[in-house]
């Protein structure tokens, strides 16, 4: 039987997700702050506290680290807890129940106790945020062992992926990137906005479905470049691929914990070329570990040295965001200068 | 049920002129800025401070040049209270160099050494314990100042809120925590959020005394922090002063506003509203008649426009302002 499908952009899929989850699965919780009544500041969470009630989607007060801990709590004793962080920025207080907590429940019981919870949080640059609601802040979790960090593009993705991270067993952390939610982002503010209403990653099961993590998608196939990327830097990359006309790979990891090493090295040993991207300051980012992967598992299929493009090693500027945001112009530059070398 | 006598509170014509004279290029300055916003010259997040303008300008009143503030992103009015430059401030919200954070910090973020402002903060709660650090570096260097820390009702959510004041009773210091409390946080009502709503109880189990103000009546808010400023200042410790006040307009620029009715927002703006409270009274006592008072509007009114001026025209920051200030040094 054909799944029915329905356009929808990321904020429906996120909130069709936690939708279906809350219906299918009595111990699914939705909350945080602005998140019941209100229905979140990005509307991720509107209607669920009419349809299910109070007790299950539910506004907290302003405390961060309390509500990470109360998650974990909760996840111990075997609910799946779904929460919201409003913006990655303002993670930093539940920071330690994350780390010393949730992501090690599993090593130190002996397996005995896991804390099978949720948070998502918006991350990503691109809207005038500044530095407290701008950062991208997710090489701070994937260096957490007993964490998984999903990123995905899409509302497709979105979706799957979220079902899948409430069912896992373990503690997942869910970045959104906010400039997505709406429509792809080619890292030009000058190019008309696109929305998700006509493009096929918009297309959404109605249903349930799951993506599995360590599964990157190949976003565009290509012979000459691999570019390896997630979040807005897809959108990003594929823009820059058009204005260059190079033949790109363009893998999309939208799991960044577990990773698809497979897919990694099976694109940069086809191509011979890796170019890197991420919006996260550049030291220490995610891409030194990628590039660390592809520089063990593909030496000698590389034909030039790996490139990253980043943000920048300072704070998300509040003027100059454009000069900071690793745009379609940067990184057409450095697929030329790949290309080139 | 007869109307409880209002007391009558002290004032003097020259204090009362200046203080609605500060109220209001407050809120001058603030519509302006939401003017600005929708024109698309300020971008990002900005939140306006109309309608809690008597909360800062009576702490000001009652505190000393030195004294240091802190508060969190609502800190327009703050500065503005403090002397710092309209100029400067407006010039900040477009992102120009000539703003106080050269355009990089935008509306929730700027800082002056001169008039001892440490800060909006964007981080809902993070001045709180930043202010008990100050009052520290007071009582450390025995140079007779107090800190001030500003927060909203939402951020006394927060668990370093405690850690903060459980320090400053422990230590005895000179700080002063101001709750503004608005009722809302963001879209989320108080009743939504917080157990116990008396929030200048809040550090009763800790030994700091708290009280309750009005906070949209000016005088009843420096007289308050005038007594919380001396108990603090003689080495007795902080104190927590909850100001009850209301803003007029949403969280930030973009709030559907929701939450609340339009009749809950319009009662407190014709029955409440701290400006026309001091406008009353100085007409009463015949400090001044409605000319004078129109000449003290045209005049802020220029003030404003001038700021205004200034941040249209102050070119944006070089790119190479980017790496400037995030170490002492860099190599770019
Ligand atoms: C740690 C943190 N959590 C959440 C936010 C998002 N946020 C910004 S303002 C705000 C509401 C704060 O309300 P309140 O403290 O009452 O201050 P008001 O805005 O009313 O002045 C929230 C939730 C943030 N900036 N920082
Ligand atoms: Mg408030």
């Amino acid at each position: 039987m054909a799944e029915a499908m329905k356009q929808m952009n990321m904020i429906q899929a996120i909130n069709s997700a936690l939708d279906i989850k809350m219906s299918q699965d009595p111990d699914v919780l939705v909350f945080g702050e602005d998140v019941g009544y209100f229905g979140g500041v990005f509307r991720c969470t509107a209607g669920l506290q009419e349809k299910h009630g109070l007790h299950r989607c539910f506004d907290t007060p302003i405390a961060e680290g309390g509500i990470i801990g109360v998650a974990v709590g909760m996840a111990a004793y075997g609910l799946r807890p779904v929460a919201e962080i409003q913006f990655a920025d303002y993670i930093y207080p539940g920071y330690d129940q994350i780390a010393s907590e949730a992501a090690r429940l599993r090593y130190r019981s002996n397996g005995e106790f896991t804390a099978p919870l949720t948070i998502r949080t918006p991350v990503g640059g691109g809207i005038h945020g500044g530095q407290t609601h701008s950062q991208s802040p997710e090489a701070l979790f994937t260096h957490i062992a007993g964490l998984k960090t999903i990123i995905p593009s899409n509302p497709y993705d979105a979706k799957g992926l979220l079902i899948k991270a409430i069912e896992d067993n373990d503690p997942v952390l869910f970045l959104e990137p906010k400039r997505l939610y709406n429509g792809p982002f080619s890292g030009d503010p000058h190019m008309p906005a696109r929305n998700w209403s006509k493009h096929e990653l918009g297309e959404v099961p109605e249903g349930h479905y799951t993506i599995d993590f360590e599964k990157a998608r190949l976003h565009r196939e290509g012979a000459d470049l691999t570019i390896l990327c997630y979040g807005t830097m897809v959108w990003v990359a594929e823009a820059a691929v058009e204005a260059t006309g190079v033949d790109a790979d363009i893998v999309d990891l939208r799991s960044l914990m577990p990773l698809d090493l497979d897919a990694i090295v099976k694109s940069v040993n086809k191509t011979g070329r890796c170019l890197v991207l991420h919006e996260a300051t550049r030291t220490s980012g995610f891409g030194a570990e990628l590039i660390a992967e592809v520089q063990q598992h593909c030496f000698y299929a590389l034909e030039t040295p790996i490139v990253r493009v980043t943000g920048w090693d300072t704070p998300y500027p509040h003027a100059l965001e454009w000069e900071y945001f690793p745009g379609l112009e940067r990184v057409s530059e450095a697929i030329t200068r790949i290309m080139e070398d | 049920m007869a109307a409880p006598k209002k007391i009558i509170k002290k004032t003097t014509k020259k204090e009362l002129l200046h203080l609605y004279r500060e109220m209001l290029l407050i809120r001058r300055f603030e519509e302006k800025a939401g003017q600005l916003y929708g024109m698309g010259l300020i971008a990002g997040f900005c939140h306006l401070y109309i309608g809690q303008e008597a909360v800062v300008t009576g702490v000001n009143a009652a505190i000393k040049d030195g004294d240091q503030m802190i508060t969190s992103y609502r800190d327009h009015g703050h500065m503005l209270a403090l002397g710092m430059s309209a100029r400067g401030v407006m010039a900040e919200l477009t992102g120009r160099s000539g703003g106080y954070s050269r355009g990089k910090g935008g509306s929730m973020h700027m800082f002056s050494v001169e008039k001892s402002f440490y800060g909006g903060h964007g981080i809902v709660g993070a001045q709180v314990p930043i202010g008990a650090g100050l009052g520290l570096a007071n009582k450390y260097l025995d140079n007779g100042k107090i800190s001030t820390v500003f927060f909203g009702d939402g951020a006394a959510n927060q668990g370093q809120v405690y850690e903060a004041l459980n320090m400053a009773q422990l230590w005895k210091l000179p700080t002063l925590f101001i709750i503004e409390n608005n009722q809302y946080a963001m879209g989320t009502s108080i009743a939504r959020s917080t157990a116990q709503k008396d929030l200048y109880k809040r550090g009763l189990s800790f030994g700091v005394k708290g009280v309750q103000v009005d906070g949209m009546d000016v005088l009843a808010v420096r007289d308050a922090t005038k007594k919380a400023a001396a108990h603090a200042r003689s080495g007795n410790g902080p104190m927590i002063l909850e100001m009850m006040t209301y803003r007029y307009r949403g969280h930030s620029m973009s709030d559907p506003a929701k939450y609340r009715t339009r009749e809950e927002v319009s009662e407190m703006r014709e029955d409440h509203d701290p400006i026309d409270m001091a406008k009353n009274r100085l007409l009463k006592e015949k400090w001044a008649d409605l000319d004078a008072l129109k000449a003290v509007d045209k005049d802020i009114k220029s003030i404003v426009a001038d700021a205004v001026e200034f941040a249209k025209t102050s070119p944006e920051p070089d790119p190479s302002e980017l790496y400037t200030d995030v170490l002492l040094e860099v190599d770019a």
